[in-house]
């Protein structure tokens, strides 16, 4: 459900720290009907013009606060809202070239009463501004 | 009151809601303009904060003052308790007492008399919360909701548990889509979009039709040589099927709210796989006297194609309701529907 709702479109941005490109980010969404606290989380992979980034390149925010995706399986005190737009970024020495970029955004999620562990994605061309 | 109650779970507005189409206010108020004042919430969606974070103290008045505006009554908070909050163990059975006696608190902090807790918990957590939900006043109803259905084991094991204890303070919220007579159209169209042959999805909706059990079904499919889809559009089989709403009638004593599940209301008030005619019969047989609230799911299965009307998709079922339970008013809206 909603998996074509997952990555929001009104921002895609290289992501510049000290004066050095060191990735790019985007907004994204949780594909499912109520929100999940953030140990629930097992995997949020990004895969950018067909190539997947490493699991420890990406960092996950959500009101001011940033987690990586191994520190997040034991955050029991902070969580994805339904619909919240978390900001993901993806280490990437220089980020991305301005113009389009195929992202694939996919997030595998822990939910107690499912027989089986779903991974919904989305894929969304993003213009990245120059 | 004496005949059956219309509500709104506001799960069914999740697709507007999700991107902001829709707020708490636009949700609650069409409700009340159907004439469906009964609210049922699931805390988390509606709230941002529960239960890791907590609530804020203006969201809360929001809501009570909603409520008594558009004259609304609370009915119930669907609670979650994710017992798999900890990747590496299953989460104790102290913790998931108490955690169901926070959702009791929160559930009483909305002025609601249930509180859902989802079919895979066990009765010894319900049982064990059930004299802290007594003393608030909370009645903590387990969803039967299917695969499971009222002649299950699992089920039979929550009601004996339920009897044991002795507390009125537990019961059931049966979910209407177990009693699935047939195929949804709409999760067939959605199935030959994603490819699935028309003879195999045709050969599926019959062997439904028909009552062939689930795992005939797919190996047939397998012999047609369906693959992917198909095999996904039989193995729905397995997690649905016509269970018979009379087997209500040995619960009624312990069944206090009802989620009112539907695919899809046609332009003629009619829920092609659902047959709520006779559901509703059996609820008045029964003396059930509580709400039926709405719960639209049909928007992840037409999402793909096209957006989900999800206030027109209600304002159909209420429709429906109101003439089922014996009202002579039609529900209709005064404001325009957000999706149209």
């Amino acid at each position: 459900m909603m998996d074509n709702k997952m990555i929001c479109t009104e921002l895609f941005e290289n992501v510049v720290e000290n004066g050095k490109t060191i990735g790019f980010a985007f907004l994204g969404r949780l594909p499912y009907y109520r929100g999940l606290g953030l140990s629930m989380i097992e995997d949020i992979a990004v895969t950018v013009d067909g190539a997947p980034a490493a699991r420890e390149d990406v960092r996950f925010s959500v009101r001011g606060k940033t987690y990586t995706l191994d520190e997040m399986e034991t955050v029991y005190d902070d969580r994805w809202n339904f619909a919240e737009k978390a900001k993901i970024t993806v280490l990437r020495a220089g980020g991305l070239t301005p113009g389009n970029h195929r992202i694939e955004f996919a997030v595998r999620m822990r939910v107690s009463y499912l027989p089986f562990v779903p991974t919904t994605k989305d894929t969304k061309d993003l213009a990245l501004a120059a | 009151m004496t005949t059956i109650k219309r509500g709104v779970s506001l799960y069914s507005f999740q697709n507007e809601t999700f991107q902001g189409k829709m707020n708490l206010e636009d949700c609650i108020r069409t409700c009340a303009e159907l004439g469906a004042d009964g609210i049922e919430i699931i805390g988390e969606q509606t709230f941002w904060g529960w239960p890791e974070i907590g609530i804020d103290d203006a969201k809360l008045a929001e809501w009570h003052q909603l409520i008594a505006k558009y004259e609304c009554t609370p009915v119930s908070h669907d609670f979650m308790l994710d017992y798999k909050r900890y990747k590496d163990r299953p989460m104790p059975f102290d913790e998931q007492v108490a955690s169901v006696k926070k959702d009791i608190d929160f559930g009483a902090v909305l002025g609601m008399k249930y509180i859902r807790a989802l079919v895979s918990i066990a009765p010894e957590v319900l049982v064990a919360a059930a004299p802290y939900a007594e003393e608030k006043n909370i009645k903590i109803l387990i969803e039967v909701h299917a695969p499971l259905h009222f002649d299950h084991p699992w089920i039979l094991r929550h009601a004996e548990a339920f009897e044991k204890s002795g507390s009125d303070a537990l019961g059931f919220l049966p979910d209407l889509g177990m009693f699935l007579f047939n195929f949804p159209p709409i999760w067939a169209e959605k199935f030959k979009r994603v490819g699935v042959p028309a003879n195999i999805a045709d050969y599926i909706i019959k062997a439904y039709e028909d009552r062939v059990l689930s795992e005939y079904v797919i190996l047939n499919v397998r012999e047609m040589g369906g693959v992917g889809p198909a095999i996904a559009m039989a193995e729905t089989l397995r997690h649905n099927a016509a269970f018979e709403p009379k087997r209500m009638l040995d619960y009624m004593h312990r069944i206090h709210n009802v989620h009112g599940k539907f695919y899809e209301m046609t332009p003629d008030y009619v829920e092609p796989s659902i047959p709520y005619d006779e559901i509703v019969r059996v609820l008045q047989k029964g003396g059930y006297t509580g709400y039926i609230c709405s719960e639209y799911e049909g928007n992840r299965w037409i999402e793909d194609f096209q957006e989900p009307d999800s206030v027109e998709q209600v304002r159909r079922q209420q429709v429906m309701l109101a003439k089922l339970v014996g009202e002579t008013t039609v529900p209709s809206l005064a404001t325009q529907s957000v999706a149209a």
